[in-house]
């Protein structure tokens, strides 16, 4: 059985045109479903048990089985902490349900650093499926999710176009948008924006990304370690075009996944919006990535914040707000995975957001006549740009593998 | 009550409450709140206009402008 499962071929998300073809043609009922008013939802599960299964098949069955176990877990405790809520609030419970949500991703996080290999739990995805799961648990904990139904609940984990890479969704929001269908009028103006996301997503992905990631980067990556283990030029030119193939590859898919969100009726949030015309440091967080930094932001840092300005822990709001953003982002690193240039990135970013408010704070005393001009916007998107550049660099582990590690690129 | 909030945001941003002078401007787009302000904000409403506003509840887009928030405490006041 395991056999004929591992033989059988396997279609990553959006890995190639064809890909959209074959996907187009399965959801296109979908579509016009929704276009006569009616959500084809037996349909709808098909496809996307279909297209799901072609993710996880072949080489990568043991996953498959992570992932079905992975969502009965994550349902069953949302499902029990919900039922939990509507009677009692006992706030241990509450944390102790959340550790317990992310239970699995700790495991598959820290496995690699303490026994050199990775987790059997682990699959494609997992991290994007647990921010769903812990910030409906936290909604659920505030009141602000009183019922869930587990279908629905599934459906939201589970939903196809965002599976492996996000973006991270709400289930509140995501409900709301399951609960109705959208006007036709709307539904059309959705599908207006879904094609124009899809050719910018095709020229990013498969143009663009093409010449960065194939093209580029293994060639600057080569030069660079003819010099290991010592830094050259090169590093900075793999610095420079592992941002774009960074940005490109992953603001494609992003894209991607809110096209086909779109024509299956749910508006998906968007992900990036031109990063890197970024002034400082914060506004590129709400430019980068922006359902992950949005779910930090709302369930990490805000709640911190609350808690700790009621309690009254710090007299200084400014030494609050510094430590409340090296936690945001040292979590943020820890997320991307336990290794020390994973960490350093999220220390980096948090000392990066410390040094914008120093700043801010420090031009409204000092330099109160100071204007904003073409110029002084220019100078600030030109440092925002070259910090978040450096960052990357660390980030990608190209200097891990150059110093330590040089062997594994030849 | 919209000098009330004027003079609050004021306070939980460190500027002149003359900042928040067009009440249908939007606060987040313009930077003139970040999300640490934002918190200071919400704790000094709940206890101005004995509210409650829980953070998981709290959505930017509808408290985006010192009009919306007018709008949002009235809102929680009838509640």
């Amino acid at each position: 059985m395991m056999n004929w499962f591992a033989n059988l071929p396997n279609f990553s998300a959006y890995g190639t045109p064809v890909y959209f073809i074959y996907l187009l043609i399965a959801i296109l009922p979908l579509g016009i479903g929704i276009y006569f008013g009616k959500r084809l939802s037996w349909y709808e599960a098909l496809v996307s048990f279909v297209f799901i299964f072609f993710m996880f098949d072949g080489q990568d069955w043991q996953q498959a089985i992570s992932l079905i176990v992975y969502i009965i877990y994550q349902t069953c405790l949302v499902m029990w902490y919900v039922h939990y809520r509507q009677q009692n609030n006992n706030s241990l419970v509450f944390y102790c349900t959340t550790f317990l949500s992310l239970l699995p991703i700790i495991i598959v996080k820290f496995t690699p650093a303490m026994v050199g290999h990775n987790s059997l739990l682990g699959f494609l995805g997992i991290s994007y499926l647990t921010f769903r799961a812990a910030g409906t648990i936290i909604e659920t904990r505030d009141g602000a999710v009183k019922d869930i139904n587990w279908w629905k609940f599934i459906r939201f984990m589970a939903f196809m176009p965002t599976i492996t890479s996000g973006p991270i969704d709400r289930y509140r929001r995501f409900s709301k948008d399951y609960r109705k269908v959208p006007s036709r009028e709307k539904y059309l103006k959705m599908l207006e924006k879904a094609v124009m996301y899809l050719f910018i997503g095709f020229i990013y992905k498969f143009i663009i990304d093409y010449f960065f990631a194939q093209q580029w980067l293994p060639y600057v990556e080569q030069q660079a370690m003819s010099h290991a283990p010592h830094l050259s030029w090169w590093v900075v030119a793999v610095a420079y075009v592992y941002s774009g193939d960074l940005y490109f590859d992953f603001a494609g898919y992003s894209l991607f996944a809110v096209a086909i969100s779109y024509i299956m009726g749910v508006e998906t949030p968007m992900n990036f919006n031109k990063p890197f015309l970024s002034k400082n440091i914060k506004e590129f967080w709400n430019r980068w990535h922006m359902t992950l930094s949005f779910w930090f932001r709302d369930y990490i840092f805000m709640r911190f914040v609350f808690m700790a300005t009621k309690k009254h822990w710090f007299k200084n709001r400014n030494v609050l707000s510094s430590l409340a953003y090296m936690i945001n982002m040292v979590v943020m690193g820890f997320w991307h995975g336990v290794t020390w240039y994973y960490i350093l990135y999220g220390f980096l970013h948090g000392a990066a957001l410390c040094t914008n408010d120093w700043w801010l704070r420090y031009k409204r005393k000092h330099f109160k006549n100071l204007k904003s001009t073409k110029l002084t916007k220019f100078i600030a998107g030109f440092i925002t740009f070259n910090f978040v550049v450096f960052s990357f660099l660390i980030f990608c582990g190209f200097l891990n593998t150059l110093w330590f590690n040089p062997s594994a690129m030849k | 009550m919209k000098e009330q909030i004027q003079n609050l945001l004021a306070q939980a941003t460190g500027r002149d409450a003359s900042d928040f002078a067009d009440t249908s401007e939007d606060l987040y787009a313009d930077g003139l709140i970040d999300s640490m302000a934002t918190v200071q904000f919400l704790l000094s409403l709940q206890d101005e206009f004995d509210i409650q506003v829980p953070v998981s509840e709290f959505d930017r887009s509808a408290w985006s402008s010192v009009d919306k928030i007018c709008e949002q405490v009235k809102e929680l006041q009838n509640d």
